[in-house]
């Protein structure tokens, strides 16, 4: 005699369906509350005057231009520190490096590194950026700290897109009598662009949102002129909104929910931009 | 084969190259631009984020009178501040308690003068739920019962602080360790700073306890008085009696100010570096703060310090009068006015 199951197959099949469309709807419907709560308790605040104003004690006075410029200067610092050496150093670990044991063990800890709460690398930043090389709280120490911070999660990045194309062009450009360096030039970073580009712009993404390293490596709140060059001071925007969270008037939670309707915009721009560079980029090589 | 080739070099010249060219673009202007210095002269301020709006207001209004002036602000703590202020990073320090035993022996090493300037009071607010009927008032030695170290997992029901009240849990809710809160609550009613229980919500955040305490019919939080004022609706405010025969006294700018609050009104400070204190600008800036410490601290929901401890700490400063009225006095129950005399003569 066999025992009759429980449910029969299709019934386990459309369970599994129904719990899979309600994980999936769970994650889009808290996102939808955050977005909508937001949205609700800040989109009045946003007008002309909160990107053109300096910090102020009144909520309604107070602005983001500071911190705005301050982001913008601090990103792109960041991306002239961290770009050509992670993208290099992925080149390298992907195309020259032997695979070896040591190989191997410097991957996993990149990987590691990817993984390693952001505070740590703000510490790391106050001893040897703001107190040895003597930068002060600076952009420029800011910079170096977030470079740190990116840099792994560009060159894993650049390794997966440049480890994508395949051997066979490679073989053929070779074949032809063109040299590694003419190879990984003309054949392989522009295959993976698409790829390299997803990756730095994903990382940016990560470097707009840290608001601990910052603190730790000096970023200030109260900041009433824009940065004019790498070594002056400043502030952040996730550091502005994180200040205002904590301040017992009503107008700044409201100010708050505005810098985090700007925070979130500039994300999804940066994000537009990567699903659009990609989406073309395979277009063009898959001819 | 060429195709690839072919687009390829397309692709490098109309992605990479114009990036580069921007990219070095951006440096030149930036490198450029950092030659000009528009303005006269710097101050660096650092330190606790109570005293932050303080400060933010009296920079704002600085900046309209001497705009050639770059006055930054950070928060990194009252702790953080003072270690930046011992490094000579800083030029001021925001504080919300007076320095320590162990930061005025650091400031000795360092030989690093300092001028101690208290500029308002910050009262802590002892609040519990408006659907909370049964607390009418508490005494220091209550309060000391439910924080206290020992009381640790032992009690946790409102029944064990007062018997006649209900047998119904007692949820704490309280500053993280981090703050000065922390540090004055647990110096006021348990003795010692820092010894307090662990079992409760903490949060460095005040907003959040806001939210905790006013959901909770059975909890008890403490924090900063502005953060009552501004939730008044969603809060009900517990007077306080320093003993049993005492009147129980609500925190209000009044009995905050005039030290009837007891002993839960601690006073904030500012600390100048005293080189920083013989720059002209840094003079000025001083002076305007002390001159407008009072109508700025009430706009922004702290309590003013009468006029008199302004005017003499002015003359502190002007005299570069360097060290801590509270070294080896415990701040809880200080009377402002008859430090500042006792130091005067």
């Amino acid at each position: 005699m066999t025992r009759k199951p429980l449910f029969s197959i299709k019934m386990k099949d459309r369970i599994f369906r129904i719990y899979a469309i309600a994980c999936t709807a769970f994650a889009l419907i808290m996102l939808a509350v955050l977005l909508i709560d937001i949205t609700i308790k800040g989109a009045s605040r946003l007008d002309w005057s909160f990107f053109t104003n300096l910090p102020s004690r009144h909520p309604e006075e107070s602005g983001i231009y500071t911190a705005l410029a301050g982001m913008v200067a601090l990103l792109l610092f960041t991306l002239i520190v961290a770009l050509p050496i992670g993208i290099l150093a992925g080149i390298y670990l992907q195309e020259y490096g032997t695979k070896n044991r040591l190989a191997k063990f410097v991957e996993i800890n990149i990987s590691n590194l990817a993984g390693v709460p952001s505070v740590i690398y703000g510490i790391l930043g106050l001893q040897v950026f703001v107190r040895m090389a003597g930068l002060g709280n600076s952009i420029l120490a800011g910079s170096l700290t977030l470079s740190l911070l990116i840099m792994p999660i560009i060159i894993v990045s650049t390794r997966e897109a440049i480890k994508a194309v395949p051997d066979s062009l490679r073989q053929a450009a070779l074949g032809l009598g063109a040299t590694k360096w003419q190879t990984i030039r003309r054949i392989v970073l522009p295959a993976s662009f698409g790829g390299i580009m997803t990756g730095i712009i994903l990382s940016t993404s990560r470097a707009i949102g840290e608001t601990a390293p910052l603190i730790v490596v000096g970023a200030l709140a109260y900041v009433p002129f824009i940065p004019e060059g790498p070594l002056d001071q400043y502030t952040s925007l996730p550091i502005q909104i994180f200040n205002w969270t904590s301040r017992p008037q009503q107008g700044f939670i409201i100010n708050a929910a505005a810098g985090i309707i700007v925070l979130l915009l500039f994300t999804f721009i940066l994000n537009g931009i990567a699903i659009y560079l990609r989406n073309k980029w395979y277009k063009k090589t898959n001819l | 084969m060429v195709y690839i080739t072919l687009i390829s070099l397309h692709h490098i010249k109309s992605y990479f190259i114009p990036m580069y060219r921007f990219i070095s673009l951006a440096t030149l202007l930036v490198v450029f631009s950092s030659c000009f210095k528009s303005y006269e002269g710097k101050i660096n301020i650092d330190g606790s984020s109570t005293v932050y709006p303080l400060t933010e207001a009296v920079s704002e209004e600085f900046r309209e009178i001497r705009p050639q002036i770059r006055v930054t602000v950070g928060v990194s703590g009252t702790g953080g501040g003072f270690k930046k202020f011992l490094r000579n990073e800083i030029d001021i320090s925001n504080a919300s308690r007076p320095i320590s035993k162990s930061e005025i022996e650091l400031s000795k090493q360092n030989n690093i003068g300092f001028i101690e300037i208290p500029v308002s009071y910050d009262g802590l607010a002892v609040v519990v739920s408006p659907k909370n009927t049964f607390v009418d008032y508490l005494t220091v030695e209550e309060l000391h019962k439910m924080w206290s170290p020992e009381s640790q997992r032992k009690i946790t029901r409102w029944n064990q602080i007062r018997p006649e009240w209900p047998d119904a849990p007692l949820n704490l809710y309280g500053a993280g360790t981090s703050s000065g809160t922390y540090d004055y609550f647990t110096e006021a009613i348990n003795g010692k700073a820092k010894a307090s229980r662990g079992d409760y919500t903490a949060s460095e955040d005040d907003n959040v306890l806001v939210q905790g305490v006013s959901t909770d019919v059975n909890g008890l939080a403490y924090f900063g008085l502005a953060y009552y004022t501004e939730n008044k609706d969603k809060l009900k405010l517990v007077p306080i009696k320093v003993d049993q025969e005492s009147e129980a006294i609500y925190p209000t700018d009044e009995t905050v100010r005039t030290g009837t609050y007891q002993p839960l009104a601690r006073p904030e400070f500012i600390y100048i570096n005293v080189k920083s204190a013989e720059i002209p600008y840094i003079q000025e800036y001083v002076k305007f703060y002390l001159e407008n410490a009072a109508a700025l601290a009430e706009e922004i929901g702290s309590v003013a310090l009468p006029s008199e401890v302004y005017k003499l700490s002015y003359e502190r400063f002007k005299n570069l009068r360097t060290g801590s009225i509270f070294e080896n006095k415990s701040i809880v129950g200080a009377n402002l006015l008859n430090l500042l005399h006792e130091d005067a003569q």
